[in-house]
């Protein structure tokens, strides 16, 4: 009787719970590292770039003088390039999935008001500081300039006591 | 004599969600001779090395296939790391058998299942189905993705798998072993079963041989030859025997992969007992310059990689044999002289993957 070996599984698949998750209606519990979608957190980000330039599939459009940041989903293969190369840390997985769409649509970010002036500010320090240093190496120019005058005529004064 | 007809089978066919075509000459009932056409998917994803710089090229060869991605990724990275001389530490090695073992578990779990559709019997096939969930499960825990892993890069692994995951690994092992079991027992001896695969598509040692066959297919057919004693990542201090089956039939192919299901879940076992501490990934400097052949053991059988670099950021050429190009031939032969209602299971048998040998 070797064909009805397979009657118990079948009887007891019959009768017991499904198998599958019963969604939409129960959502789907996620591992801590499922790869859904990239997020991305304007109050951290510092719009270097870094992570347009590492994505694969160029699905990243970073836009400094806009100070915006854009995802384009449906390119994006969810490999995570971008999550481990960001510098500040704001780049991050989500688990959901990317929810579908019936357009190609790219999802564009401002930075957070906050973030905005903060980087206002780091550009302000940074063109300070480059004035300072500017001004610094100019002064210092100067006196080295000044101090060989200064040699040269010494050195002048003296061969005249010589001669 | 009776007259002769053609009937095409696929590149739409139920009983196989990839495309390929074959001209099945028919004789009433009997096949005299099977013409395959594929063609259907082919992405140029060899020519893409061109164009994407090295390493990001480990996520196109990820996605030459859905089902094998892990062992493309994996030869991939092998061959460049020859090319540039990289050595991957211990770990990484442990971690990429167990990830390795792991998506052969659930290519051959899958195979079953459509095997089982195959012949129509539902109820097995999604039973197979409902266990291999459970490997998707722990794949998905360990790198973040179902059958796209992304965990893999020149050098190493991008993230580490935490011990006490791979720990917590062993009780699903456990459980997939017992359920299994159910099933393999139906698969090997249920008269009904049997009366489909016993004798259907016979192919002999010599023939095998001949024809350039590999993987299960080979080893259905007595042939004793599998890539992992090559001994590539950790396959040298695991201890597994090859196997084998002589029946050199259908059921013989379907016992070999039933048996290598169970194989793979003592080889995830022993790896997770020994995986050593460390590091996973080692630092890549510079660009590749050189050439490299890898082969491997796929679930399918044996693929090779080549990779030519020219010591810039973009490789000159890459190159997979893909094991269902290699058993093609074999399925043209088989299909010689047998019954239409057979069709399905031959095609089946070899387990084709025709995105793989499309690319
Ligand atoms: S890498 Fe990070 S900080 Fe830099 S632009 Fe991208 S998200 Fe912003
Ligand atoms: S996850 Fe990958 S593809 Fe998606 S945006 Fe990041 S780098 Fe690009």
């Amino acid at each position: 009787m070797n064909n009805v070996n397979y009657i118990g599984q079948t009887l007891k698949n019959l009768f017991s719970k499904p198998a599958t998750v019963k969604y939409p209606f129960e959502p789907r519990e996620f591992p801590e590292r499922t790869r859904g979608h990239v997020e991305n957190d304007m109050d951290v980000c510092i719009l270097c770039g870094l992570c347009q330039m590492r994505c694969p599939t160029g699905a990243i459009t970073v836009d400094k003088k806009g100070q915006t940041w854009a995802i384009r989903p449906f390119s994006c293969i969810q490999c995570r390039s971008c999550v481990d190369n960001c510098p500040k840390k704001s780049l991050s997985m989500g688990q959901q999935y990317q929810e579908p769409g019936t357009e190609k649509i790219e999802k564009k970010f401002d930075l957070s008001d906050k973030q905005k002036e903060a980087l206002a500010e780091q550009a302000r320090i940074a063109v300070e500081k480059a004035a300072a240093a500017k001004a610094a190496m100019e002064a210092k120019k100067k006196a080295e300039a000044e101090a060989a005058a200064k040699a040269t005529e010494a050195a002048g004064s003296t061969a005249d006591v010589k001669g | 004599m009776s007259s002769r007809s053609v009937i095409p089978f696929g590149p739409q066919h139920p009983v196989l969600p990839e495309p390929i075509h074959l001209d099945l000459v028919l004789e009433d009932e009997k096949v005299v001779e099977a013409v395959p056409s594929i063609g259907f998917v082919h992405r140029g994803l060899e020519s893409l090395v061109t164009k994407k710089d090295f390493k990001e090229m480990v996520y196109v060869a990820e996605r030459i296939c859905g089902i094998c991605s892990f062992g493309h990724g994996f030869g991939y990275c092998d061959a460049v790391e020859h090319i540039m001389d990289i050595e991957v530490t211990e770990r990484a090695n442990y971690l990429r058998t167990i990830l390795f073992e792991m998506s052969r578990m659930h290519s051959h779990i899958l195979w079953l299942g459509l095997m089982a559709d195959a012949f129509g019997f539902e109820s097995l096939f999604m039973d197979t189905w409902r266990i291999r969930e459970k490997v998707l499960d722990m794949l998905e825990a360990a790198t973040g993705g179902r059958v796209i892993f992304s965990i893999l890069d020149v050098g190493g692994l991008r993230r580490d798998i935490p011990d006490d995951m791979l720990k917590s690994f062993l009780p699903v092992l456990d459980e997939i072993e017992k359920e299994l079991a159910i099933d393999v027992k139906a698969f090997l001896n249920d008269s009904a079963v049997k009366s489909r695969l016993c004798g259907v598509g016979f192919l002999s040692a010599e023939q095998v041989e001949k024809l350039g066959c590999c993987g299960p297919f080979l080893r259905g057919s007595g042939v004793k030859r599998d890539s992992r004693k090559l001994g590539y990542a950790a396959y040298d201090d695991i201890d597994f025997e090859i196997i084998t089956s002589d029946d050199c039939d259908t059921y013989g192919r379907t016992f070999v992969r039933a048996q290598e299901i169970l194989q793979s879940i003592s080889i995830i076992r022993q790896a997770i007992e020994k995986v050593p501490a460390g590091e996973v990934m080692v630092p890549v400097k510079g660009f590749p310059k050189g050439e490299h052949m890898t082969r491997i053991e796929q679930p399918r059988g044996e693929a090779c990689y080549y990779v030519k670099a020219n010591g810039t950021k973009f490789l000159e050429r890459m190159r997979v044999r893909t094991p269902t190009f290699a058993n093609i031939p074999a399925l043209t032969e088989t299909l010689q002289g047998c019954s239409l209602s057979d069709v399905p299971i031959l095609v089946v048998a070899i387990d084709p993957c025709i995105s793989c040998t499309e690319r």
